[in-house]
């Protein structure tokens, strides 16, 4: 931001934390593979449920080299890794990279789409809120955003689609959109799950902001900046706001986060073809590739959203570059 | 056009009742069909049980959406009518030596795989191998023990030969398994081409997500495959699958919320489809293990349990009183004229005090990873089975692992089954000595007797006569107890009509996409 000394800290940081990213990585294939060897059944026992026997079980072991020892296979998964080959599907064979692939999309529409409505309104309703704090607005914007928050979110998608949908007709209670969609189609599908998951995230965001820039509100420049006459928004977007930002692109990086791995539920009242539903089909039958590609994808999410919320926050707050 | 498909239907079928019924098949069918049958539409169903890990391979189907897409794409040797019956299919005919143990299919000379071929004997035997040998994985392999050697006599007839005499082998084919797919040059099956000899080819297959399918015109069967398209949309959350329904987004959908179906009901424009198949839920104990060695306590649990409320609450009402038989109303020789076993706390008192265990604990092991509403069975049989005297302990068991952990391995739990069309099947499977699957460990003579020599006889009457009895052992001495049979339930919006359905399992025996047509 200010001349050229300060990027060079700043790559350095960037390397440095993904370098502890990609170890972090490395760690956590590790835990989920040993916690899904923890978990009672494998593929072959999930898979063939009530029919096994165990000459069935055997042969579908053998066939897809569950029979060798777990650290056997841990090598051999993580080798094709190291090559760019996420492997197969244990139950259905088809590549990871083709499951993955669509869905992987699909997924970061839907965050995308819920983070263009509420990022921005949550932001805006803060500053608002912290504007006329204490007033009749703050109050109804806490309360509000609060009570969706509290609602469970497949409480708050039944209560949309049943009034939106099946009463009103207006837009459809299924969100897939099918094999070839186009945008606006994909649009009026979403819009009902990303709505839900505005609501959800919205009061998080929201109060963050109002909170941040009700702690700046106090400092001596803004007694200042209100003696020379500024106007109220203009002291709450020009002088709080960008002292305030930091935690507030924190919490927002989180929400992101969180849409991105954490809407399995929506996924599944919306049947939306999304990474979670993928990921707990593959947990409930132990379907190791497909579970540590996901695991990895939500992991690298958070790495990646978390890094980029903390370059912000020192892009707009150097001093955050040298911790005391 | 009636005339077709008379001779089609008709031609070569097995003598004695199986001719008769099919016969009468096609009249009800054409009947109900005012307008008649007419073509073009789309068909969308929103299916329960898809997941992500669902896959074509016969060997590991998953009973969801893939099944009812495969027998669209694909047909049987042999498929099961309306009434039950076994009727041909891709088998011109079929025919059993007169010990009925080397079955004879001719297959049809005008079926073709999607792209052209011609099916032949070496298809359907690498469509049979595939779950047959060392190596399969496939769920169906206990089924096919009894088949010794299936071998090719010329391209169009396939002989079966049986390690001994079976009357119901031509039911058997009929299974979602032995669908018949192309087999490779090495003799191993083709599934991966995801092609079949039936009405649609599979457009789009995402696992969990969507099924979609279209319609071949060169199909042989004149009379089916109406839908231009059919797509099946895997919706897993029953309100979801339910207000799909009601916003259009679907036409269909199977296994609707028992708890608000009377709601759903009420909605112009919805009709129910209900019957009431084979599916049965049970309760095995362990025969060979205490305190169920003795035959009073299984018939002092037998009389603990209150059927009528559980068929009432866990079913609402859905569902059969069975008899401690797996044999169902819509089996060939169900005897419904046995003495019913039902809730009499007294008569449980006194078979138990017979046993000498009066004030007798237990412990049944129970998790919804069975069925629907097993938690809740359960605890009503331990409030009916207290005022019998008995204290019942309920271990819920995690849903995980179920079938492998707890079930064939705990003395007495809770179990399942969607049943099977024909009586030696379903007593095979589960009931005969030493089967795999006997969940009850449980060993009467005179029923293994029987069921042997049943399952070779071609003579009807004979044959009714045998299940009767095996029928009433199995209720009387056997280790299972069978409370309900629970029906199969589709709700369909009225812009699609259908024949009378199937009873063998939901959507019209799972080829509601061949049969149904848009009204």
């Amino acid at each position: 931001m200010r001349g050229s000394t300060p990027a060079n800290p700043i790559q350095k940081m960037i390397l440095g934390r993904l370098g502890i990213g990609i170890f972090t990585l490395f760690v956590i294939s590790i835990i989920i593979f040993l916690a899904i060897s923890l978990l009672p059944g494998d593929i072959a026992e999930q898979v063939l449920g009530q029919s096994a026997t165990p000459e069935t079980v055997a042969a579908f072991r053998r066939e897809l080299g569950l029979d060798q020892p777990l650290a056997a296979r841990y090598l051999d998964w993580i080798a094709g890794v190291v090559r760019g080959d996420f492997g197969q599907s244990l139950a259905n064979g088809r590549p990871v990279a083709d499951l993955l692939g669509a869905r992987l999309g699909n997924t970061l529409f839907l965050a995308a789409y819920a983070a263009v409505i509420s990022v921005p309104l949550a932001v805006l309703l803060g500053l608002l809120a912290a504007l006329w704090r204490g007033g009749w607005f703050d109050r109804i914007a806490n309360v509000t955003t609060l009570t969706a928050i509290s609602f469970p979110e497949f409480f708050v998608a039944y209560i949309l689609m049943f009034w939106l949908s099946v009463r009103m007709g207006w837009l459809p209670s299924i969100a897939d959109p099918g094999a070839a969609p186009d945008l606006g189609e994909r649009l009026i599908r979403t819009f009902l799950p990303a709505v839900t998951l505005v609501l959800v995230v919205t009061a998080h965001m929201m109060r963050m902001t109002r909170a941040a820039v009700v702690n700046v509100l106090g400092a001596p420049y803004i007694t200042m900046a209100r003696l020379k006459g500024a106007s109220r928004w203009r002291i709450i977007t020009r002088h709080a706001l960008p002292n305030a930002l930091a935690p507030i692109i924190n919490v927002i990086a989180l929400n992101i986060a969180w849409l991105i791995t954490g809407v399995v539920i929506v996924e599944v009242v919306f049947v939306y073809p999304g990474l979670g539903q993928l990921m707990v089909d593959s947990v409930s039958n132990r379907d190791m590739p497909v579970v540590q590609a996901c695991a990895l994808i939500f992991a690298a999410v958070y790495i990646l959203l978390n890094l980029l919320a903390d370059v912000l926050a020192i892009a707009t707050n150097p001093r955050l570059l040298h911790p005391r | 056009m009636m005339k077709n498909q008379m001779g089609m239907t008709r031609r070569g079928l097995l003598g004695g009742a199986a001719g008769i019924t099919a016969a009468g098949l096609i009249l009800p069918r054409m009947a109900l069909a005012q307008d008649g049958p007419k073509r073009g539409g789309t068909l969308k169903i929103g299916h329960s049980g898809g997941a992500t890990s669902d896959t074509i391979d016969p060997a590991t189907y998953a009973a969801g959406p893939v099944v009812t897409a495969m027998l669209a794409v694909c047909n049987n040797l042999v498929e099961i009518d309306a009434e039950g019956a076994a009727v041909p299919e891709l088998a011109e005919s079929f025919e059993a030596d007169a010990e009925a143990r080397i079955w004879t299919f001719r297959l049809r000379g005008d079926a073709t795989f999607a792209d052209g071929r011609r099916v032949t004997a070496a298809d359907v035997i690498a469509s049979f191998n595939h779950h047959r040998g060392e190596d399969t994985k496939s769920g169906a392999k206990g089924s096919l023990a009894q088949v010794k050697d299936i071998r090719a006599d010329g391209d169009g007839v396939v002989v079966f030969e049986l390690t001994s005499g079976n009357a119901d082998f031509a039911y058997l084919t009929s299974d979602y398994h032995f669908v018949i797919m192309p087999a490779k040059a090495d003799g191993t099956l083709d599934w991966q081409s995801g092609m079949g000899t039936g009405g649609y080819v599979l457009e789009n297959f995402e696992p969990g997500v969507r099924i979609v399918l279209k319609r071949r015109d060169d199909y042989w069967k004149k009379d089916r495959a109406w839908f231009d398209t059919a797509e099946l949309l895997t919706i897993n959350d029953p309100t979801a699958r339910q207000n799909a329904l009601m916003t259009g987004e679907v036409d269909v959908i199977n296994s609707p919320d028992l708890a608000t179906l009377h709601l759903l009901e009420r909605r112009p424009g919805l009709k129910l489809v209900e019957v009431t198949g084979t599916a049965h839920y049970t309760m095995p104990m362990f025969c060979d293990t205490a305190p169920f060695t003795d035959v009073n306590v299984r018939l002092a649990l037998k009389h603990a349990i209150n059927r009528q409320e559980v068929l009432d609450k866990v079913l609402r009402g859905h569902g059969q009183i069975a008899n401690d038989s797996p044999i169902a109303p819509a089996n060939r020789f169900y005897a419904a004229d046995l003495p019913q076993n039902s809730y009499d706390p007294d008569k449980a008192r006194h078979y138990l005090k017979q046993a000498g265990m009066e004030g007798l604990k237990l412990e049944i092991s129970a998790a919804d990873a069975a069925s629907v509403g097993a938690l809740d069975m359960v605890q009503l049989f331990q409030q009916s089975a207290a005022a019998a005297g008995i204290e019942l302990s309920v271990k819920r068991e995690p849903d995980d692992g179920y079938w492998s952990n707890v079930w064939l391995k705990k003395p007495f739990c809770v179990s399942y089954w969607n049943g099977r069309p024909t009586e030696d099947d379903m007593f095979s499977l589960v009931y005969a000595k030493g089967a795999e699957w006997n969940e009850a460990h449980w060993d009467n003579a005179r029923f293994n007797e029987l069921l042997l020599s049943a399952r070779a006889e071609l003579d009807t009457a004979l044959r009714a006569e045998m299940y009767h009895e095996m029928q009433g052992i199995v209720s009387q001495d056997g280790g299972t107890i069978i409370p309900i049979f629970v029906n199969y339930i589709d709700v369909v919006k009225d812009t699609v009509a259908h024949g009378k359905v199937a009873s063998n399992r939901f959507l019209d025996g799972w080829k509601a996409v061949e049969r149904w047509w848009q009204a």
